[in-house]
């Protein structure tokens, strides 16, 4: 697996090689030291891809979804072409870049970005495989994928699109990352209803890391995760949230659509709703009211926020 | 000394800024840190060696609260008190002048006057021995208390000493009040026509204002004296203003009526601050409450609830893990699990220069300026929600969150 990163940190390069030497892959990092766009970075880890000679996926990372890689791959296989990408149908294509193909092979004939008129509610999904002779197509220099590159294999014949089954959702803001958490969950009920927490005081669906404290009288959920080491105290009630490692909200409080970062402290009797957004290690003084607030992190908050607005 | 007092008391077309809560009980009779407004002003007077009677003076019909109200704190503070009811509104000098041979029957030498809207210390003994060190018998008090007044440009405290709507009369103050109720009926044998103005801007001879009409007649008599006092005072014009007297008066029960403080107790809900809690209210004891916190009789009050600085009158019912601030919740309302109540404090203190001063208006620039949260008689709030510097009018049932409105 080749990251592909603009930012390369400590953090981030020890988190990869937990993943390592737990999934037993390599996990190469390919740092732009400028911003080069969708396609530049290919070009950048240009070495590593073409290697074997085989075909690779790139995938967005802000999109969730079922991730069919063995279908696509198969998929790919079968139409020959130099590149294969996922689409997936949205009731409103005219927020996208739409894909319009052929009904029978779904070879691409060519995209529309954002249509006034009506042409087609298959948008790309952020999901592709490539055959490494693509490389030949991209320089190493700032390039977009959608702009650039994809419109011209388009006009050759060489690009094919395959449906997504199942849920897709672009988790770049936050009230996005929440309505895909809520899809998420939901296919995790249909698939794997085993790891879902179930219990007194939880409503719907609701995960929650085995390292996590729930208090007496809570009702959790529907739509909650809880990540490793929470601490949720008495009296709380949680909806449509993710909470963070290492987070603590304290007794009598109620979330709704939230996302508490990690370490970060909620007060007694905190209300938050509204898309909050706490950063790292955020404390929230009791008793206050948080509506829409984005919060940076390391902040103290000790006053509330009624309407929404940006913690600095 | 025979001594008596009047205490003013208004009426229903007065003090329409108190509403809705207004529309329940006769504002003078309002819980103010547990017991009604102008029960404060008849324990002050009933203290005073001497008080030989207290009589309430108003425009409010004859009404059950009232009637049941003067039975009972006759009995509690022995000593006479009687509802003296005005045909119309005479203003502060007028229904004194027209109950003037009520006031003055049984030889009384000098009277008190108290407006029931005041929340005071009420240093009355402290008022009749200035007079005789300062005046003479025949001298009238006014009690001032000093303010200093925050001003911006240039930031600076200006200093001013007002009336606080308490006065030491003695029976002088009639010819004084007499000779301005002459000069009215004069002015409008002058002016026939309806609709023109008298000086005092009403059309009855009868009315007549104390501080307009009679001390400016007489500021530089040498009859009339201020006495300045440190202690606390304010006004209870508005709900909000109801929990800021709460607050005070909360506070000078650590002196005078410890009794009515709640203590921490092992089993008990954690009290913070100052907290009157009724016999009869039943609270959780994960609850807690305070600082400045009010609750009547036969309130419940749930697992996990906080309140602070609110009042919470009779029959209440605050359900598990709710928040309230900065709110007077209704007679019999209901607030559901986890809703949070709250208000924004509106501190008539003009000392403090952050403190919001006692809006006139309702409405600023077009919205509802923020304030304390009032919940009438009856109201039903659901679980979950948030409700946020509104009013929200008896008997309502509410089904979502709301903020910055009244609710009809």
């Amino acid at each position: 697996v080749v990251l592909a990163v603009s930012y390369m940190s400590d953090a981030l390069e020890a988190a990869m090689r937990e993943q390592e030497q737990r999934l037993g892959i390599r996990i190469s990092m390919s740092h732009e030291k400028e911003p080069l766009g969708t396609a530049g970075p290919l070009a950048l880890a240009r070495d590593l891809l073409a290697e074997d000679g085989e075909p690779f996926f790139v995938l967005n990372s802000d999109v969730i979804c079922e991730f069919p890689f063995a279908a696509l791959a198969r998929f790919h296989r079968q139409h020959g072409g130099e590149g294969s990408l996922v689409v997936t149908r949205v009731e409103e294509p005219a927020k996208y870049g739409v894909v319009v193909c052929e009904a029978d092979t779904g070879r691409i004939c060519r995209f529309v970005e954002k249509p006034r008129v009506f042409v087609s509610n298959k948008i790309n999904a952020g999901l592709y495989i490539f055959s490494p002779g693509i490389l030949q197509r991209i320089q190493l220099r700032p390039t977009s994928i959608e702009k650039e590159i994809f419109p011209a294999m388009a006009q050759d014949g060489q690009l094919y699109a395959m449906e997504l089954q199942g849920f897709w959702m672009d988790i770049g803001q936050p009230k996005d990352f929440l309505t895909g958490m809520c899809m998420y969950l939901q296919a995790l009920r249909a698939q794997h209803p085993e790891k879902l927490h179930s219990g007194p005081g939880v409503v719907g669906n609701v995960l929650v890391d085995p390292s996590a404290k729930i208090g007496a009288n809570c009702v959790i959920g529907p739509n909650v995760t809880i990540g490793a080491g929470v601490v949720v105290e008495d009296g709380v009630r949680i909806k449509r949230c993710t909470v963070l490692e290492g987070a603590r909200i304290r007794s009598h409080s109620w979330l709704e659509s939230c996302i508490v970062g990690w370490s970060c402290s909620v007060g007694q009797w905190v209300r938050m709703e509204n898309v909050t957004v706490l950063g790292e290690d955020v404390i929230v003084n009791d008793e206050l009211y948080l509506n829409g607030a984005n919060v940076l992190p390391h902040k103290s908050i000790a006053e509330s926020v009624p309407e929404p607005r940006i913690i600095m | 000394m025979p001594l008596k007092a009047v205490i003013l008391i208004g009426g229903p077309q007065k003090g329409t800024r108190f509403r809705p809560l207004s529309f329940e009980v006769p504002k003078p009779l309002f819980p103010v840190a547990g017991v009604p407004m102008v029960q404060h002003h008849i324990e002050a007077c009933a203290k005073v060696p001497g008080m030989k009677e207290i009589l309430l003076m108003g425009f409010y019909q004859p009404n059950e609260a009232l009637s049941r109200f003067l039975v009972s704190a006759q009995q509690e503070f022995k000593v006479p008190i009687r509802y003296l009811q005005e045909y119309a509104a005479l203003g502060t000098g007028g229904g004194i002048y027209h109950f003037r041979d009520q006031i003055l029957s049984g030889g009384a030498e000098a009277f008190f006057v108290l407006n029931a809207d005041v929340c005071s210390e009420f240093p009355l003994q402290e008022m009749l021995e200035f007079r005789q060190q300062h005046g003479d018998m025949h001298s009238f008090v006014i009690l001032g208390t000093t303010v200093q007044h925050y001003v911006e440009k240039p930031s600076t405290f200006v200093s001013e000493i007002i009336n606080c709507g308490i006065y030491l009369f003695t029976p002088a103050i009639f010819q004084h009040i007499g000779e301005v109720f002459q000069r009215n009926q004069q002015e409008l044998a002058l002016c026939p026509y309806l609709g023109e103005e008298s000086s005092n801007g009403w059309q009855r001879a009868e009315v007549i204002r104390l501080e307009q009409d009679v001390f400016t007649a007489l500021a530089g008599s040498g009859k009339l004296y201020v006495y300045k006092t440190d202690g606390f005072w304010s006004q209870i014009k508005s709900a909000g203003s109801a929990i800021y007297a709460s607050r005070l008066y909360l506070n000078q029960y650590s002196k005078s009526h410890p009794e009515r403080l709640a203590q921490n107790k092992p089993g008990g809900p954690v009290i913070r601050g100052n907290v009157y809690i009724h016999p009869t209210a039943s609270i959780d004891s994960t609850a807690v409450l305070g600082p400045n916190v009010s609750i009547g009789e036969g309130v419940t009050v749930g697992a996990g609830v906080r309140v602070r600085e609110s009042i919470v009158l009779h029959g209440a019912s605050l359900h598990d893990h709710t928040c309230v601030l900065n709110t007077i919740v209704g007679w019999d309302s209901t607030i559901g699990r986890w809703a949070r109540v709250e208000g924004t404090p509106s501190d008539p203190n003009p000392n403090d220069p952050y403190a919001k001063i006692d809006s006139e208006t309702l409405f600023r620039d077009g919205r509802l300026t923020p304030s304390i949260t009032i919940l009438g008689c009856s109201v039903t709030i659901p679980a979950e929600v948030v409700i946020l510097n509104s009013i929200v009018l008896p008997h309502k049932e509410l089904s979502r969150s709301y903020k910055n409105q009244i609710i009809l």
